[in-house]
């Protein structure tokens, strides 16, 4: 099937040359940062993880979103989501390539890293995430892969994958957990240490990554001969207006408990996100963006009218996506660390470099992405599924 | 990475310390290149003189430090442990985002956040106190640790294998104390380090370090380097399990606290205020 990606039009062409382009600005900046050191980065003894981590939290919760798509499908029957539950699937393994590259890219002694796997240590939580991140990775390869050549060959998939669909469910669930663990047990970061982080990561998960999914289908529509069907699109978009709902509640929970309970080391980091601490305002205009975002989500998603007209649909789930991506992909990870374990506030703020390199690492994730859903929807288009 | 090793101890002139702290470690699962690293290669000749005990503590006499004393012992712990002096990354930064320091000065409510009040004499709070890695008995450190580079010996001291860790950071996420720094870039360029130690190796880029008791200098027969600069007792060393011990006399006649015992990690370093 992988031949289907070698043809397609000049758009789609002049798309995989731009993406390389970008891999490779991305790929000169990370050489740049492999020789002289993460010093290239705003990254300070004090704030020792920030975008790339940030990152990672972000797109594991894009990975894990899939599981919206295969569990109504699989479980409940829902047929709706038939066609699209491969795009969740490739969406995934897109997602958690780009997970590891950013742990990659984190790492100070990147050419070490298979120091996690000759001396495994099962009391970090980091190994666990290395190997949910790897099964979930492997699942949605073999699952979705062998999905679609059964549909190719206009048979049903093969027995043994079934319980392979089942498993990726828990490991949906488990990379999130455990990605949300790396940061809720640590003792001295009261901002991470709440129970709710766990909760809270898969409610962010749950809208944001089906929004990403949505907007893609939307694209596909108007641009390939792939239409996902109006009732998958509008069953996501109820799933996603549920989660958003959650993800803004569990906010919520969190104010109170810090500023009800008047304890400091709860109430530090969300001063400082929301008016800023001891000088330092970093944070105040991502978090209040992400708010204020997300505050019109919600008005332009709960009342059904908004929701099923399309052209409220889709700039609502821009606004989603961007809210929660600054909510967990910029504030949630830096914020940890401000104040400092010494209650100084040290700010961070990404460099270009990093920045590069992060687009870089992106523009792997969209051709994995472009590729993956060429051949999909090639596919399809051969068995005649994609007719309106 | 085995020869590396043994070209890392012969320039740091670390010799083995015995065959008995080899069986403990080895009973605690520390790996052997952890081992070979602190101790020396398997096998050596053992310093009949290493100082050992089975729970190393200190304990900081705040009373009696001043600006002169602190800047001297952090001055030994520098020079002992090639600690470089970097400049700001960029001129107009408000703090040093490049810095590595294991022994520093801080104010006495930065140093002890949850035990500060308004109230309490002007002499406590006033006064700059030294902080360093507390050596804890339940560090967070080890347990977060991928790659076990960060890991716990037998008695109680918290070592980093600078050859094995990964630079994923973990660990300063999980220190309750920010006692850990990282090398953002080479420490052994431009001159950072003025003057090098040859008994201590120099670190690479990318790689976590921390205080760590002076485990080399232990190793033969040595007190830590801050406590040897020492001119007046204002840091004593020593078994905690050991009922005669300086330490413990210091520990039962004075009244201490520790650092953010909430958070558990159970620091073996005692502060007199
Ligand atoms: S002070 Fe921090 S670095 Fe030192 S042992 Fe405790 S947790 Fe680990
Ligand atoms: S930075 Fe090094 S010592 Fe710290 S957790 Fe990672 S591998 Fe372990
Ligand atoms: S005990 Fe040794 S390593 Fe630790 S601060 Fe003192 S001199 Fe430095």
């Amino acid at each position: 099937m992988l031949e289907k990606a070698l043809t397609g039009d000049k758009k789609y062409w002049g798309w995989i040359g731009f993406l390389l382009l970008l891999i490779t600005v991305g790929f000169g900046a990370y050489l740049r940062q492999y020789t002289e050191g993460l010093t290239m980065t705003g990254l300070s003894r004090d704030v020792s993880w920030g975008f790339y981590i940030a990152q990672l939290t972000y797109l594991v919760g894009v990975a894990a979103s899939g599981v919206m798509l295969v569990m109504p499908y699989y479980l409940h029957d829902h047929k709706a989501f038939g066609k699209i539950t491969i795009l969740g699937e490739f969406m995934a393994v897109a997602a958690i390539t780009m997970c590891l590259l950013f742990v990659l890219v984190d790492l100070g002694q990147p050419m070490r890293m298979m120091n996690m796997i000759i001396h495994p240590t099962p009391n970090s939580v980091l190994f666990w995430d290395m190997v949910v991140l790897n099964t979930y990775m492997f699942l949605n390869i073999i699952i979705g892969w062998n999905v679609l050549q059964a549909e190719r060959k206009g048979v049903h998939y093969q027995a043994w994958v079934k319980p392979l669909i089942y498993l990726s469910i828990p490991f949906a669930v488990s990379i999130h957990t455990v990605t949300a663990f790396l940061y809720a047990g640590l003792p001295g970061r009261h901002f991470w240490l709440t129970a709710i982080m766990a909760p809270r990561f898969l409610a962010g998960a749950f809208c944001a990554g089906p929004s990403i999914l949505l907007l893609i289908v939307f694209f596909l529509r108007k641009f390939t001969s792939f239409d996902a069907g109006q009732k998958a699109i509008r069953s996501l978009a109820v799933i996603i207006t549920y989660a958003m709902i959650l993800n803004v509640f569990f906010l919520l929970l969190e104010l109170f408990t810090a500023f009800y309970s008047q304890v400091p080391g709860h109430m530090h980091a969300f001063t400082y996100l929301f008016v800023g601490l001891h000088g330092g305002y970093n944070m105040v205009p991502v978090m209040w963006a992400s708010v204020i975002l997300a505050v019109i989500v919600l008005v332009l998603l709960i009342p059904a009218k908004f929701r099923n007209n399309d052209k409220i649909l889709v700039p609502a789930l821009i606004m989603l996506v961007l809210s929660t991506w600054l909510e967990k992909g910029v504030a949630l990870v830096v914020t940890g660390f401000i104040p400092n374990p010494l209650e100084h506030v040290n700010e961070y703020l990404p460099t270009l470099n990093e920045l590069v390199i992060s687009v870089g690492v992106y523009a792997v994730g969209a051709l994995i992405v472009t590729v993956l859903y060429k051949i999909a929807i090639d596919v399809k288009a051969e068995v005649g599924d994609v007719a309106h | 990475m085995k020869n590396d090793r043994r070209h890392f101890l012969k320039a740091a002139g670390v010799a083995t310390i015995g065959l008995a702290a080899t069986a403990t470690a080895a009973e605690a699962g520390i790996a052997d290149s952890a081992l070979e690293l602190v101790f020396g290669p398997k096998g050596a000749a053992p310093y009949a003189d290493a100082k050992t005990a089975t729970r190393w503590g200190m304990v900081v006499d705040t009373r009696k430090l001043n600006a002169e004393s602190m800047e001297k012992l952090i001055e030994a712990c520098n020079h002992a442990h090639n600690i470089p002096k970097l400049p700001l990354r960029k001129p107009h930064d408000k703090f040093n985002k490049d810095e590595i320091k294991w022994i520093w000065e801080e104010e006495f409510e930065n140093a002890f956040p949850g035990q500060m009040n308004e109230k309490l004499p002007p002499k406590i709070t006033q006064n700059e106190v030294l902080v360093l890695c507390n050596q804890c008995a339940s560090p967070a450190c080890v347990r977060v640790c991928p790659t076990k580079a960060t890991f716990q010996r037998a008695d109680g001291i918290v070592m980093m294998d600078f050859h094995r860790c990964i630079g994923c950071r973990f660990c300063m996420a999980a220190c309750p104390y920010g006692s850990r720094s990282f090398n953002f870039k080479d420490p052994r360029k431009d001159g950072a380090i003025a003057e090098t130690n040859p008994e201590f190796p120099t670190r690479m880029k990318g790689v976590v370090e921390k205080c760590n008791f002076c485990a080399e200098r232990l190793a033969k027969g040595l007190d830590p380097a801050c406590v040897e600069a020492c001119e007046h007792g204002e840091m004593v060393f020593g078994d905690l399990n050991d009922p005669e011990s300086e330490i413990n006399k210091v520990l039962r006649n004075n009244y201490t606290i520790q650092r953010k015992p909430e958070a558990g990690t159970k620091p073996q370093v005692y502060y007199i205020v």
